[in-house]
């Protein structure tokens, strides 16, 4: 984990070689609907290496699935459409390849977990065939063989009874293993870069806490490149490398875990994670960030969280403050990065 | 679910009901039990295995096998000339020599009702496929394409929709099936039934887009595409199987009103006529004697609803054979 510096995007020339395995670069994504022109992401910046777990954090519609989506090519449009930026998959950028290249790439290169696995697995299809179907399909390999590899596949994300649970249909699964069987299904090819979205949001808390340890088992054993998003600052502590935060289609702030967690350097990393309830606080009250995160129709001018920030000057409200280098491999995109670490 | 003794209780249950497939293969059960669940089978090698244990599957199923054999071997099932007619039997009642009576002309009810099985499920059978086919296709693409296409094919389907059925289906027979012109009856048979397709189609097409536009978001469409899947696989392999069920239903209903309307356009004279036999033209001749002999109205109406039954019944069983949740 030698990488971890958040590079300047100054420093950086347009569209060259890095040797990062996933590289977005100032991604730009807007939503054209009926009501104006939603810009959704505004140009997101991120990478992530083989053997290394990116968390992607943020709200509801601050814009991280929509990175995901854009990253697969599963972007509905219309109404979405990606006006800028660059996806680089092994340097190459993926916007610019024609469907049957980026085709190529879903699965073998980059495969996604979603949300709900119930409605991500296909009713009318016993697992079995579902799973084997890409070992067929993508690898040319019999019936037999593949279904081979499937029980293979299901044994390795520690579904017991693998070899009888083939044959059942994905209503029959409880949602626990459901994700797995999703996550068995995502895994089948040997992607090089996993982009888990939301894994765990739709289950129990008991639950979603075994399907993390298998993700990050997962995970180092392949030495894939994660992108785990999430909005549960609580899930990523344990499984993360560097953390992403995202407010209103930007990065507002990006530091590897441990700093994040003991020094945040924005204030909306700080409103998070004083956000958490404690246990050594009970009978207070929480402590939520005031407001509501913007809309995307009409986002503010300068810093978008400048109207629910504690410390907005002037000069948030009229300048966009770019997301710039804060310290050893980490980065903040507020106008008093360093008096927010510094805890005043 | 992760409970062995849970698993294996589920796990158990399908196993046992396979016992009577079992009987084909005579091996030592315990280890052929195991072996058979194993088999890797397709959607339509498990919607068959669930049809197989259905009683209304396969009584509608004969009767639908009796009715197709009625329609190609109509000399197995009587052996009257359905066209002889005695004038001093006419409107006779039902016999030990004539089970159904005879008509107006003194000709056997029942040998014409065989006879004119032919005609009425050719005809409607046809005319269902076609529609469901050509009304499906069109449904997909549109659905799935999206955008301009779907534009474009659903006002054409409007036009089509926005044709009064039977003054449609008159025109379009009248133009080339003009009475007292001499086609064979194949030809007419093919005529009506392009008539009664082109004039049904936008329905099944909408029934068809309509599916499809809610199954292309659901999450698994998006998750086969985020794992490659292409166009023509998610179509045939996650749209389809998945829409299938409302087009199917709609179909088997259709069967019946086909027969219906192969009946009225036959009545009108534009349609199959005399001297071929079918339900809808015995129905139609029947009307001036309802109230003096109502089974001659009464007994082709029954075959028509006897027939029209069993196709929705068929239809219902394998649309829950298709279904994995209803197993």
């Amino acid at each position: 984990m030698s990488n971890l510096t958040v590079s300047e995007p100054e420093s950086q020339a347009q569209g060259q070689p890095t040797g990062r395995l996933l590289e977005v670069e100032d991604l730009r994504v807007e939503f054209r609907t009926q009501d104006g022109v939603a810009k959704v992401i505004n140009g997101v910046t991120y990478h992530v290496n083989a053997g290394e777990t990116l968390a992607v954090l943020g709200e509801s519609g601050s814009g991280k699935s929509v990175t995901a989506q854009s990253i697969m090519g599963i972007l509905d449009t219309p109404p979405g459409f990606v006006t800028g930026g660059q996806i680089r998959f092994h340097g190459d950028d993926m916007l610019k390849m024609d469907a049957e290249e980026r085709r190529k790439i879903r699965g073998h290169g980059i495969a996604m977990v979603f949300q709900d696995a119930l409605s991500a697995l296909n009713p009318v299809y016993r697992i079995g065939f579902q799973i084997g179907e890409q070992f067929r399909i993508r690898q040319g390999m019999s019936r037999k063989d593949a279904k081979q590899r499937s029980i293979e596949m299901l044994d390795q994300v520690k579904i017991p009874h693998a070899r009888q649970r083939i044959n059942d249909y994905p209503h029959q699964f409880s949602g626990g293993m459901r994700q797995r069987v999703m996550i068995a299904m995502s895994l089948a090819l040997d992607p090089e870069v996993l982009i888990a979205d939301e894994p765990t949001t739709a289950l129990v808390v008991t639950v979603q806490a075994q399907i993390m340890d298998l993700l990050a088992e997962l995970q180092r054993e392949r030495q894939m490149g994660m992108i785990l998003i999430t909005h549960d600052l609580g899930v990523v502590a344990d499984v993360a490398d560097r953390i992403a935060v995202m407010y209103a289609g930007r990065i507002v702030e990006e530091a590897n875990v441990y700093d994040l967690y003991a020094q945040p350097a924005h204030p909306y990393t700080v409103g998070l994670l004083n956000s958490i309830p404690r246990l050594d606080e009970k009978g207070q009250e929480l402590r939520t960030i005031k407001g509501l995160p913007p809309s995307l129709l009409k986002i503010p001018s300068g810093c978008p969280f400048h109207p629910r920030c504690p410390r907005a000057q002037q000069i948030c409200v009229d300048e966009v403050p770019a997301l710039r280098q804060v310290g050893p491999h980490r980065a903040s995109a507020c106008h008093f990065a360093e008096e927010v670490m510094a805890g005043g | 679910m992760g409970d062995p003794t849970v698993s294996s209780m589920v796990t158990a249950a399908p196993g046992g009901a396979s016992t009577i497939a079992g009987i084909e293969e005579p091996v030592s059960s315990g280890a052929a039990a195991p072996e058979r669940r194993d088999k890797p089978r397709g959607l339509w090698g498990d919607a068959w295995r669930d049809l197989r244990r259905k009683p209304l599957f396969w009584i509608s199923a004969t009767i639908i096998l009796l009715l197709l054999a009625m329609a190609a071997f109509p000399g197995l099932f009587t052996s009257v000339d359905p066209t002889h007619g005695d004038l001093s039997r006419s409107r006779e009642g039902p016999s030990a020599d004539a089970w159904f009576g005879y008509d107006v002309q003194g000709q056997d009810v029942f040998a014409r009702i065989i006879y004119g099985t032919r005609a009425s499920i050719v005809v409607s059978i046809l005319a269902t496929v076609g529609t469901a086919l050509i009304g499906g296709a069109i449904g997909v693409l549109g659905g799935f394409r999206g955008g301009w296409a779907d534009a474009l094919l659903s006002r054409i389907a409007d036009i089509f929709f926005g044709l009064p059925f039977l003054l449609g289906a008159i025109v379009i027979l009248f133009t080339f099936n003009t009475p007292g012109s001499n086609k064979s009856t194949l030809n007419i048979e093919l005529l009506v039934v392009t008539a009664l397709v082109v004039l049904s189609w936008p329905l099944s097409m909408r029934i068809m887009r309509s599916s499809v536009l809610s199954a292309k978001h659901a999450d698994y469409v998006l998750a086969a595409r985020a794992l490659g899947a292409g166009s023509g696989r998610i179509i045939f392999r996650h749209l389809i199987p998945n829409c299938l069920a409302p087009l199917l239903v709609y179909s088997t209903i259709l069967i019946g009103s086909f027969i219906g309307a192969e009946a009225t356009l036959a009545y009108l004279g534009v349609g199959l006529r005399s001297p071929v036999i079918s339900w809808g033209i015995m129905i139609a001749d029947s009307q001036e004697y309802i109230r003096v002999s109502p089974q001659l109205l009464l007994f082709p109406a029954s075959f028509v609803v006897i027939a029209v039954l069993s196709f929705v019944t068929l239809g219902e069983a394998v649309r829950e054979a298709l279904d994995p949740k209803l197993r």
